[in-house]
């Protein structure tokens, strides 16, 4: 057997105490900046913070790649929708002109909006991929009013610290932070590739993230509520996705 | 000492990282066992090729009448949590590595061993797997460093660059990452690609091992310590 020599372990020693103290300092400033995710507890919760953290940290400002006209996607895909009840058919029947989308939570005045409000919203577009996580994609062009604006007609309150939103299927609900909330790209959508949005992709409105997969951007959106408490939620995971399994954040 | 105990830590923590990624990504595969190249790829559009297996959702054809249950979501928290071990744990390899002069030492060959007769030779001893000789018990013959050399400082990085090539956050920060690769589903099938060569690396790796004497040198890289050299001719 070797022997260990004082000089390895005391080096090796300084090394562990340097690495406990370097892991406690980061959990510690991670938390402080909000680079915890809501689904950091449990088994995958040191891989899930150090995506998020680090591409917080990496992608502050940066945004999603756009495309030109010429590489849409001429036949996207969609994922089959459950069918979604008489109500739903009921409002389609009326061109989703009694279509309603909710604003409450840290706001200064609630409100809720018809797709003609939002569509009187200042326009912004993009021609971005969508990436399913199970792995194919698209590429569209995305056309409707920037959550950022609507934030600022509500009057978001800067305490807010997550945006909770909620489609029409009851079993879709969705939140992200505010750096995504605040995004250029982050669009409430109502026009697909020129036209209106189809049904199929989540018409008559559809929450738009650009820099995460597609279960980010859910279809058929009727409520936006601002929190700083994202525990209050579900199950406290920050979104319907962990609590089947899938990770809060899809940036990756 | 055959391995040092970095080495040999760094050795056995990458291996586990590795199977769970190889496993968490098979797995992610089958919700979608198709590939294409460019930027955009979906069922709608043709493939560059499918693997022919059944899949884990109901719209994809696969010709087979049947759909797997889905594990995406285990999977993909795996395969994430398991790639930073896998990186952190290779940047502390590599970066101790280059300080102590591991690879200059041990694993970069003499320029006379990688002479094309010599190599050859290698080469042709290892296709009749031949028993390595008592010599070899102590360091590396030029075929099996440069093979390591490749798997630390090409296929490694590849799996990672193709990797974070399909992160729609991680381009939006580093576009080039995805655009010199010829776009996302290029990464995608490429990630694939470099997936296949690494299971062939497993493959001749665990063979070797266990031509040279399996229990022998799972020893030498659990403990450090060679075994006395065995020639039962």
């Amino acid at each position: 057997m070797r022997k260990i020599s004082r000089r390895a372990l005391i080096a090796s020693g300084v090394g562990v105490a340097a690495g406990a103290t370097g892991l406690a300092v980061a959990a510690k400033l991670a938390a402080r900046y909000g680079l915890v995710p809501p689904d950091a507890g449990g088994v995958y919760g040191p891989g899930e913070t150090l995506t998020y953290a680090a591409q917080r940290v990496l992608t502050r400002h940066s945004m999603a790649r756009e495309f030109s006209r010429s590489q849409i996607s001429e036949k996207p895909f969609a994922n089959e929708v459950a069918p979604l009840g008489e109500e739903f058919a009921g409002l389609q029947k009326g061109g989703f002109t009694e279509w309603r989308l909710a604003v409450d939570g840290m706001v200064a005045t609630p409100a809720s909006f018809s797709v003609a409000e939002i569509q009187r919203f200042p326009q912004r577009s993009h021609i971005t991929m969508i990436q399913c996580e199970e792995g194919w994609s698209y590429i569209g062009e995305w056309i409707g009013a920037p959550l950022a604006h609507l934030l600022e007609v509500v009057g978001a309150q800067p305490q807010a610290r997550y945006v909770v939103y909620r489609s029409f299927q009851k079993a879709w609900w969705e939140s992200m932070d505010m750096a995504d909330a605040l995004h250029p790209q982050t669009l409430i959508t109502y026009g697909m590739n020129g036209g209106d949005l189809p049904m199929g992709f989540g018409g008559p409105l559809r929450m738009r993230v650009a820099r995460q997969l597609g279960y980010k951007s859910i279809k058929y959106l009727t409520r936006v509520t601002l929190t700083d408490d994202i525990k209050k939620f579900g199950k406290g995971l920050g979104s319907a996705e962990p609590e089947a399994g899938y990770s809060w954040y899809a940036g990756i | 000492m055959r391995h040092g105990l970095l080495v040999r830590v760094t050795h056995w923590v990458m291996t586990l990282a590795f199977l769970a990624l190889l496993v968490s990504g098979l797995e992610i595969v089958l919700s979608h066992p198709r590939f294409y190249w460019g930027e955009v790829g979906n069922v709608n559009t043709a493939p560059l090729f499918k693997i022919p297996v059944p899949a884990s959702r109901n719209l994809v054809p696969t010709g087979y009448g049947y759909v797997l249950p889905d594990q995406n979501g285990w999977s993909r928290y795996l395969h994430f949590q398991s790639a930073w071990v896998f990186v952190l744990t290779g940047l502390l390899y590599v970066g101790a590595g280059l300080l102590a002069g591991h690879f200059r030492r041990n694993l970069v060959p003499a320029a006379e061993e990688v002479a094309p007769k010599r190599l050859a030779g290698k080469i042709w001893e290892s296709v009749r797997l031949r028993r390595p000789g008592a010599g070899e018990a102590w360091s590396y013959n030029a075929l099996q460093r440069m093979t390591y050399l490749v798997v630390i400082f090409v296929l490694a990085p590849l799996i990672v660059w193709t990797g974070l090539a399909m992160s729609p956050a991680f381009v939006s920060a580093v576009p080039s990452a995805v655009n010199i690769l010829g776009g996302q589903q290029s990464a995608r099938t490429l990630h694939f690609a470099v997936t296949l060569v690494l299971m062939g690396f497993l493959l001749v790796h665990v063979s070797m091992v266990a031509l040279a004497g399996f229990w022998s040198r799972m020893r030498a890289m659990i403990t450090g310590r060679a075994a006395e050299p065995l020639e039962r001719v």
